[in-house]
């Protein structure tokens, strides 16, 4: 907490379980920081139970921004110096879900080794909260290593999910979930403004977009969705929202999403994107998370949310292509090779024709077995 | 309060050791293995049968009366055990008792202490207790680290302390033994009555060495109370009470796995080690525990003896549910129990001819000929901090505070492979540091850490390094993982003050000697 005064200098009162291992760093970084923002004269409370530094920065400039301080754009330290640009194609068969107002799950999360890792800035943070986790979730991907995993940050629906862009977008994130999708406009809106930021901080646009449909009529509106930005890379569904949006209770065999489901993979692959389940939400159902992985993999679905990083192993394993559909993808791209060195553009199996789209899913199919994203 | 200004000399590990403790003297670490004087072993005063009811019925009517019989002085050394855990209420009941007779100066000698034995501060405090020699967890650990205990701790293992009452290092006057069930003539055992908990090893020694032995217990049987893990012959007294504590905390009901995703990680890590290292082979043996990350490793690891026909010789318990199972499964012959952490554990012991109870006798001491440690293939620890050395903390943490005891850990570094299982960091607080706070375990024993950043195997260690040379294991070295923490925690922390002239406990090796101090926080 931090209240102005008029002299006096800068008071910290400092109440840490760490204080006598870091109590002068973290002193130290009160005072660069409030230095920074150019404040000669406060009193600082800190409350800390052993938060990482980019945390104590996040809650310190969440504190400044409760009394009025803000800064009016990114600082240097603010702008990820080399954005990783994120392949549409790659796996995304697990993006695991963590609440952005909850630090201590971001450390760790890429030794866990999802696929995409979503810092949550929309359901899992309330109202209150929704600065304070925008700066953390900010300040996390500038400073901590999440592995090989795609930085994802879900933002909130427009017009608070601009503010979550302007603060997410220079710190490098590669891809922004888009929660609650029901038109095109949205999607338009989000890429126009994620432009716009690129181009105030001199960036190029790599940032994709997922959509997620969660009501009855963003399935109507499915394929508009998506085919509507070039940016997007997938589309998922979010089950809780949409079931309650039909009135139905969302049930361990799914009938009542079954149409939804279908119609958002048939959408995404209509679009020339993935199509992603929803996330599973009894985490210690270790069987029940197969059965459902299992069942979406052959809807058509090629990844699934995941709310614990115990998931994880349980869906890549439950999508990992069987020794059968090894044994045909190989097949496939033999004759695929066979066919090129002969120069014929015809790619037969014994009597049957191969069209481009199997050798393609054949050739994911191998990648996924040689462990390549 | 604590020991002011004693001679203090730089042990054989490079640490600054008192020579003198509480008036006695003590010897400074001298290196693993160090060759021993020869003494004799320590034993109790001469006793005759004449002296005891033909009748066999000891019974008294209650602890003063027992304490009085005993002889009960100022100043006088009484020893209790732990395996009523965190349920205790004996040993609270007899400092009232003690208290109230107007004793003062008590050494008291338990096995170990638990948070339930804050009780007892204000004993510490009015000189009804002097000190404590034993492991001191939470409350009592951070009241002595204050420097408010009158004498100085002394921090023993299992086995050291088992040791030391064998070579009488420290003379028991009065053993106060809780016995879950027993008879009038002493016989008692663990594993029936309403606060069963399991073998009662740890107060073996204690039974058969001290001057005077009182058992007390809320479940009574005629003679004889069978098994008798404490033998009636070597009791003075037994006192019958309405109840020793709450049976809820003396052993769960059903031990927890952690949930927690990265100690799993690192139990993965660890039985994937223990498979590719060829440690995991048909008659091999492995110490077991009911920690977050040991319980986790055991299941981890059970699915790989399964899936590759491997069978256990014996597993050394902490016995659970888990633990029964794999007996019960047939995938080990025989459960070598310590102590049982739940109920599950408790009935095994008592109903499987082939889960038996040990003690730090035969389990670790020092003083035996040979001891099960040893033997171990395997064995899984935990850790407050580990040094770029190997050298490992299991007391105090980063910030000087003791907090826990030593258990059977530096008796179990005897085994042939030491994992430490640690989070590479705790809030953010770095666990691989510089220089360990408080040294328990030299690094040349400590053959591997396992986080869940990466394995690092002891340098030492070269045929290990071989043998998981082509492993997909994240294996780095020991820096490289202390390196990338530090980037995330924010660099080293600082040193915290800790008053350098004012020792408040020792830690000894589990010969005896002094192998570091521990200071008062300031």
């Amino acid at each position: 907490m931090v209240s102005l005064t008029t002299r006096g200098g800068i008071r910290i009162g400092l109440k840490s379980k760490v204080e006598a291992l870091y109590g002068a760093s973290i002193r130290g970084q009160v005072i660069g920081m409030l230095e920074h923002f150019g404040i000669r004269n406060a009193e600082v409370t800190v409350t800390d139970q052993g938060a990482v530094p980019f945390v104590i920065a996040a809650r310190l400039e969440t504190a400044l921004l409760r009394c009025g301080i803000e800064r009016s754009e990114q600082t240097a330290e603010g702008i990820s110096k080399k954005v990783p640009v994120s392949k549409k194609e790659r796996f995304r068969r697990t993006r695991l879900y963590l609440p952005g107002n909850e630090p201590h799950y971001f450390l760790n999360a890429g030794l866990h080794k999802p696929d995409g890792i979503i810092l949550d800035l929309e359901d899992s943070v309330a109202p209150s909260e929704k600065e304070a986790a925008r700066m953390l979730v900010r300040n996390a991907l500038l400073n901590v290593d999440f592995g090989a995993a795609e930085r994802m940050v879900r933002i909130n629906q427009l017009p608070l999910g601009i503010d979550d862009l302007q603060a997410v977008i220079p710190a490098g994130v590669q891809t922004i979930l888009v929660p609650k999708c029901e038109s095109a406009d949205q999607l338009r809106a989000i890429d126009a403004e994620i432009d716009r930021i690129c181009q105030q901080y001199s960036m190029k646009r790599t940032v994709l977009l997922l959509p997620i449909i969660e009501s009855a009529l963003g399935v109507v509106r499915a394929f508009e969705i998506a085919a509507a930005s070039p940016w997007n890379c997938a589309l998922a569904i979010g089950l809780e929202d949409y079931t309650a949006d039909i009135g139905a209770e969302r049930t361990a065999e799914g009938r009542e999403s079954l149409f939804a489901r279908s119609t958002v993979i048939n959408a995404a692959k209509a679009a020339g994107i993935q199509a992603l389940d929803s996330v599973y939400s009894n985490v210690s159902d270790d069987a029940g998370l197969r059965a459902s992985v299992t069942e979406a993999k052959a809807l058509g679905f090629e990844g699934k949310g995941c709310i614990h990083p115990r998931q994880i192993a349980i869906v890549h394993e439950a999508l990992a292509p069987t020794e059968k559909e090894i044994e045909y993808a190989r097949k496939v791209v033999d004759a695929f090779h066979e066919a090129k060195k002969n120069g014929s553009g015809v790619v037969a199996l014994g009597s049957k024709m191969i069209d481009a789209p199997v050798v393609k899913r054949a050739e994911r199919i191998l990648a996924q077995v040689n462990g390549r994203r | 309060m604590a020991t002011k200004a004693v001679k203090m000399v730089k042990n054989a590990a490079g640490r600054l050791v008192p020579t003198v403790v509480n008036d006695v003297p003590f010897a400074p670490f001298s290196g693993v293995g160090a060759k021993e004087p020869k003494r004799v072993m320590a034993a109790p005063p001469v006793r005759s049968c004449t002296e005891f009811p033909a009748d066999g019925n000891k019974l008294v009517k209650d602890l003063k009366t027992a304490l009085q019989n005993a002889g009960l002085r100022n100043g006088m050394t009484i020893s209790t055990h732990h395996h009523l855990r965190n349920g205790d209420a004996l040993t609270n009941m007899l400092f009232d008792t003690i208290h109230a007779m107007g004793i003062t100066g008590i050494r008291w000698y338990p096995s170990a202490s638990f948070p339930c034995h804050e009780y007892l501060i204000k004993y510490l405090q009015d000189g009804t207790i002097h000190h404590i020699e034993g492991s001191m967890n939470g409350p009592l650990g951070r009241f002595a680290s204050e420097g408010k205990m009158k004498g100085t701790g002394v921090l023993r293992s299992h086995g050291g302390r088992y040791r030391a009452i064998q070579d009488g290092e420290v003379h028991i006057d009065i053993a106060v033994i809780a016995a879950p069930t027993a008879d009038p003539f002493g016989n008692a055992n663990g594993v029936t009555g309403r606060s069963a908990c399991g073998p009662l090893g740890f107060a073996l020694g204690d039974s058969e060495y001290a001057d005077s032995v009182i058992v007390v217990t809320d479940n009574l049987v005629p003679f004889p109370c069978v098994p008798w893990h404490i033998q009636g012959n070597n009791v003075d007294h037994v006192v019958a009470v309405d109840s020793l504590g709450d049976p809820s905390k003396i052993v769960s009901g059903k031990t927890q796995v952690t949930k927690s995703p990265d100690r799993i990680l690192i139990a993965q890590y660890i039985a994937q080690f223990v498979e590719e290292a060829g440690i995991m082979q048909n008659g091999f043996s492995f110490q077991a525990g009911a920690g977050g990350i040991n319980l986790a490793f055991l299941l981890q690891l059970k699915e790989r003896m399964k899936k590759n026909g491997v069978k256990a010789r014996f597993i050394r318990g902490g016995s659970t549910q888990y633990l029964t199972e794999m007996l019960q499964e047939g995938l080990t012959d025989y459960i070598l129990d310590g102590q049982a952490f739940d109920m599950e554990g408790v009935r095994s012991l008592r109903d499987n001819p082939n889960h038996v109870s040990t003690s730090p006798f035969t389990s670790y001491s020092h003083h035996s000929k040979g001891n099960f440690a040893s033997m171990l293939d395997v064995v899984v620890l935990g850790a407050t901090e580990v040094d770029l050395q190997f050298n490992a903390n299991v007391v105090t943490h980063s910030d000087g505070l003791l907090l826990h005891g030593i258990g059977g850990w530096q008796d179990c570094l005897a085994g042939k492979c030491v994992i430490l299982a640690v989070p590479s960091f705790r809030d953010r607080v770095p666990i691989i540091v510089d220089r360990v706070t408080t040294l328990c375990g030299p690094g040349e024993l400590i053959d591997v850490v396992v986080t869940e950043r990466g394995i690092a195997i002891n340098p030492r260690r070269k045929d290990l390094i071989r043998k998981l040379s082509g492993s997909a294991l994240p294996i780095r070295t020991i820096a490289e993982i202390q390196k990338e923490v530090e980037g995330i925690c924010g660099g080293k922390p600082q040193r915290p003050e800790l008053s350098v002239s004012e020792v408040v406990a020792v830690v000894q090796w589990v010969d005896g000697t002094i192998i570091d101090s521990i200071y008062k926080v300031k």
